[in-house]
């Protein structure tokens, strides 16, 4: 993997005139104009983990009221608000804008070694609109019109007859605002992986979590319109009188259950994805040598991204689907089991051949093999459909899919933040402190959760508000909400040692890990231009099989925000486009378009009248300023090995 | 909390943890007994898979363990991945052919489960209700149908079809020692069998979130001889016995002067609605309030006067009445043999 020829730099890149070009307006209304992907990757997962934390408390108080047998502390009505309001936090405000939305905006260009996420302005709109997704959900709880037909809202229970009033329309639209962010963030991502990696870094070359984190963009640009549809169907069932799910007038509350579950059984993959690629990451880095089986698991993510979407009738073998369809989905659910299995195995052999330092993300990523391995080995308990029908909706399911995403999400996540804390804030987290963490973590998790397979199998439903001391479940019960308390305490844990780190913590340098990805050849926190010089790539971890004198980049222009796009098989430079700058309008945007959305709640108008001001903002965003004088054609002269 | 003043406790406590009759573990029928071996089998599959993978680990850290501070250089190992290729190669074999027979175990045991006949069996049509069950069964004959609430009594060792359909939202049907779960779907009916081989009383809960109440939505099997059912069966058809005494007369005439006859049906008198549980022989039965309390003269009078404390939300308004109405009415109630 030589280089034959050198490229001559025509000239030292000015790394004044970078932050100039690529600086973001400060202060308060700087805060709502920046662009940049640093910035909004950092505000999805300060945001996406507020409300973990928020959706947490819920937690707490559900474990509170399970704890004893007809226990009096929470009523059905605000039990079933917190039960429904903690699941589609978890799911839409937390899983999926923490994993997907946060690490990959924050990472995914710094990876590609380009200067900023394609659709910059996109990018931001998305994180507006999130948040007043999120908060509209919220705002619904404590103005008791929290949603309470559950995450899932099956009609007809959430439809205008059995839920008067405006609490299923709430949790109806966050659902449209949540998937229009990440809508948004799935095309950004896609463009930015295609188009603006660094030259070299051929799709044979490109890191996993890349690979991850394009087909997570196209799982979610195509299952995330099946949950947008079903949403605004029930809106409508609601609103405007239409009878979509009505069995009375020859509507079909089945039909629901298909369409959400469409989205559903994706929505799963989306959430472990994102925590596989970061395991992929982060073994090679701590067993210090590339991945065992890199195209397997290349080719293990992308069967897992076409066959999620096979599987989802496994969310309804109880309804009388047919022995003969059942049996399709039950091999369809067993065959999905088959790419992950593969990606356990390579990540052993990657580990057995190698060296093992136990440093403490990597500690998180061994709770996640134990973790994630017992619900991924319950999942094929599931997949069975006599087994599933007697276990579905009982607490073994909750077991199961609480190991399967605090397993493939959550453990993840820490492993994540403790490995990139260091790059976002410049500083190292405390090692003790961490440790401490995992392990009440650990040991409350396993638990809480643990013990619900017992409880299931002896038969408690899920989603019930309390149950009588005959049936013996209390003991369980119990034992489960102590293991809230450890879980709660490792939290706290954890965002002590992250203030205090921050405040205090050692400096971490560009490359404390000694990492071979391209986000540790810049400073931490990286600059507003991610990268002084732009680097080409020899091999799948750049850092570690670069030639020493590796060519960079040049011609990219420093005095106007251009990046170098490649092409997308062999990232070979194509042309230069200039990126737009920061911009009030993305912000402004997502303000009309969430007095549209709210509006229609309350009357079907909403939309008609609300469209004059989204248009009004549109024509601001996208109003042709003039382009720099700068030339279009590929600025790039030199060969890359391949 | 669990940590308990004495080991006496705690061994009770831990007792506890696998008592109880609503256990799809302790399988009272043919169905149930199938689903328990076909998971028994694939836990232990599971089971050996999961001890193998943190072997494999625990093996691979114990191996390659560096205490070293600093971070180590980056090595290769060629001859070790040559070797690893095979490994994993048949680990993902095995893995194949292990899902595979996964499959054909369960798609086996669906079979079973499914492929019952048998002529002229028990029928029992299950209507959902927030939050209770009607129990029906059926016959072309209008007066040779029974119908009853929560408790549903079928013969012993004979299979019975179940008919499902829902008047509201979606419920479940589950009674987990007898057979796995049914969906009750509005605009849907379905079919299925249930068998039980021994005698007794299975309890059974709703199992798709339906609302306020469905913590308190349950029902129970009773499996007798079929002696004993045809008696029962018998028994139900009759309508309501006029009362004799004087206090149960009044409380017949505060049943069909208050609220109650708006929704409740006893046959014989001319309460007829079809919106709440039949109560025509409501003393035959164990359970009130879909089995949320014992049907007693105390539980059935402070059910009657405060519904809402013990079940809020469930669809039974209140009923605030004169001391003496009370107990009539209880008294007649109690005489709904």
């Amino acid at each position: 993997m030589a280089i034959s020829e050198p490229i001559v730099l025509p000239h030292a890149t000015d790394e004044v005139r970078l932050a100039r070009t690529w600086a973001q307006p400060r202060g308060f209304w700087g805060w709502f104009m920046n662009v940049h992907h640093t910035a909004i990757g950092v505000r999805f997962m300060v945001t996406s983990f507020i409300f973990f934390l928020l959706g947490g408390v819920l937690a707490a108080m559900i474990r509170l009221q399970l704890s004893r047998p007809e226990n009096h502390a929470i009523g059905p009505d605000l039990y079933n608000q917190i039960f429904t309001i903690h699941g589609s936090t978890m799911i839409f405000l937390f899983a999926v804008p923490m994993m997907f939305q946060g690490f990959g905006v924050y990472v995914v260009p710094l990876i590609c070694g380009t200067r900023n996420i394609a659709f910059p302005r996109l990018n931001a709109f998305s994180y507006y609109i999130y948040v007043v997704g999120g908060l509209l959900l919220w705002v619904g709880l404590f103005l008791k019109t929290g949603a309470d037909a559950g995450w899932f809202a099956y009609t007809p229970l959430s439809g205008p007859q059995f839920t008067p009033g405006k609490r299923s329309d709430f949790w109806a639209q966050m659902i449209t605002f949540t998937e229009v962010s990440a809508l948004g963030v799935a095309i950004c991502l896609a463009t930015t992986i295609l188009r603006q990696r660094a030259p070299g870094m051929t799709l044979n070359r490109m890191p996993i979590i890349l690979w991850e984190k394009l087909v997570l963009s196209f799982m979610v640009i195509f299952a995330m319109p099946a949950v947008m549809v079903v949403s605004s169907m029930l809106l409508m069932d609601r609103t405007i009188n239409t009878q979509f799910f009505n069995p009375a007038n020859g509507g079909d509350v089945l039909l629901y259950q298909h369409l959400f579950w469409f989205f559903g059984h994706p929505e799963v993959y989306i959430i472990f994805l994102p925590g596989a690629a970061i395991v992929s990451t982060l073994v090679p880095v701590f067993a210090r040598r590339h991945i065992f089986g890199h195209l397997a698991i290349v080719t293990s993510v992308v069967a897992t991204g076409f066959l999620g979407f096979g599987v989802w009738v496994h969310h309804m073998f109880a309804t009388g689907i047919p022995q003969m369809s059942a049996s399709f989905f039950t091999a369809a659910t067993l065959m999905i089991v088959l790419p992950t299995a593969v990606q356990f195995y390579c990540w052993i052999a990657t580990i057995w051949n190698g060296r093992l330092q136990m440093k403490l993300p990597m500690l998180w990523v061994f709770g996640f093999f134990f973790v994630f391995l017992i619900g991924g080995l319950s999942g094929v308990m599931l997949a069975s459909v006599p087994v599933d029908w007697q276990v579905h909706d009982t607490f073994f399911v909750v077991a199961h899919f609480h190991y399967v995403l605090i397993g493939g999400a959550l453990f993840p996540m820490f492993a994540g933040l403790y490995y990139w804390v260091p790059k976002i804030t410049g500083r190292m987290m405390n090692d003790l402190l961490g440790k401490v963490h995992f392990w009440l973590f650990f040991i409350g998790f396993n638990m809480t959760f643990f013990t619900m397979h017992f409880l299931g199998l002896r038969g408690m439903p899920r989603r019930v508000y309390t149950y009588p001391p005959e049936m013996h479940w209390g003991g369980l019960n119990m034992l489960a909400s102590v293991g809230a308390l450890f879980m709660a305490a490792g939290l706290i844990v954890f965002i002590v040692n992250f203030f205090q780190s921050k405040a205090r913590g050692t400096l971490a340098g560009p490359n404390p890990w000694a990492a071979g990805s391209l986000e540790w050849a810049t400073s931490s926190p990286p600059p507003d231009y991610n990268f002084t010089e732009l680097f080409t790539v020899n091999g799948r971890e750049p850092l570690w099989d670069n030639a020493p004198n590796q060519p960079i980049v040049s011609g990219v222009r420093d005095d106007i925000p251009e990046v170098l796009i490649t092409n997308s098989l062999d990232s070979e430079p194509q042309h230069k486009d200039e990126m737009p700058g920061a911009s009030i309008w993305p912000f402004l945007t997502s303000i009309t378009v969430s007095i549209a959305f709210i509006w229609s709640i309350f009357s079907p108008w909403g939309i008609a009248y609300g469209a004059i001001p989204v248009v009004i903002t549109l024509i601001g965003w996208l109003w042709p300023r003039g382009h720099s004088p700068a030339p279009r054609q590929p600025a790039l002269e030199g060969r890359w090995s391949k | 909390m669990i940590a308990a003043s004495s080991p006496m406790r705690a061994a009770a406590v831990l007792a506890s943890f696998f008592q109880g009759e609503h256990n799809s573990l302790h399988p009272a029928g043919p169905f149930s007994s199938n689903i328990e071996w076909l998971y028994w089998v694939i836990f232990w599959i599971v089971f050996v898979a999961f001890v193998l993978t943190i072997l494999a680990f625990a093996r691979a850290s114990a191996k390659t363990y560096s205490r070293a501070e600093e971070m180590l250089p980056i090595m290769k190992d060629e001859e070790g991945d040559r070797k690893a290729k095979w490994a994993v190669g048949t680990a993902i074999t095995v893995t194949v052919l292990t899902l595979f027979a996964v499959l054909f175990m369960s798609v086996i045991t669906g079979k079973k489960v499914e492929g019952m006949t048998s002529s002229n069996p028990v029928t029992i049509q299950i209507t959902g209700h927030q939050w209770w069950w009607e129990v029906i069964y059926p016959n072309p004959q209008a007066d040779q149908t029974v119908i009853t609430a929560n408790e549903i009594h079928i013969p012993v060792g004979k299979p019975v079809v179940i008919l499902t359909s829902s008047a509201d939202v979606i419920h479940s049907f589950w009674a987990p020692s007898v057979h796995g779960k049914r969906d009750l779907i509005p605009g849907y009916s379905s079919a299925f069998w249930i068998q039980v081989d021994q005698p007794g009383t299975y309890p059974g809960r709703c199992a798709e979130f339906c609302g306020l109440q469905h913590a308190h939505m349950g029902f129970s099997i009773i499996a007798e001889d079929e002696a004993t059912f045809e008696a029962w069966e018998q028994q139900q058809l009759k309508p309501a016995p006029d009362p004799t005494d004087a206090e149960a007369q009044h409380g017949r005439e505060v049943f069909l002067t208050h609220t109650c006859v708006m929704c409740h049906t006893i046959r014989g008198t001319d309460a007829g609605s079809r919106v709440g549980p039949d109560l025509t022989h409501l003393a035959s039965r164990n359970m009130i309030a879909a089995e949320t309390l014992p049907n007693t003269t105390g539980a059935l009078a402070g059910w009657i006067v405060d519904p809402q404390r013990i079940k809020p939300g469930n669809k039974m308004t209140p009923n605030p009445l004169a001391p003496d109405d009370l107990n009539a009415l209880v008294t007649y109630l109690r005489t709904l043999q």
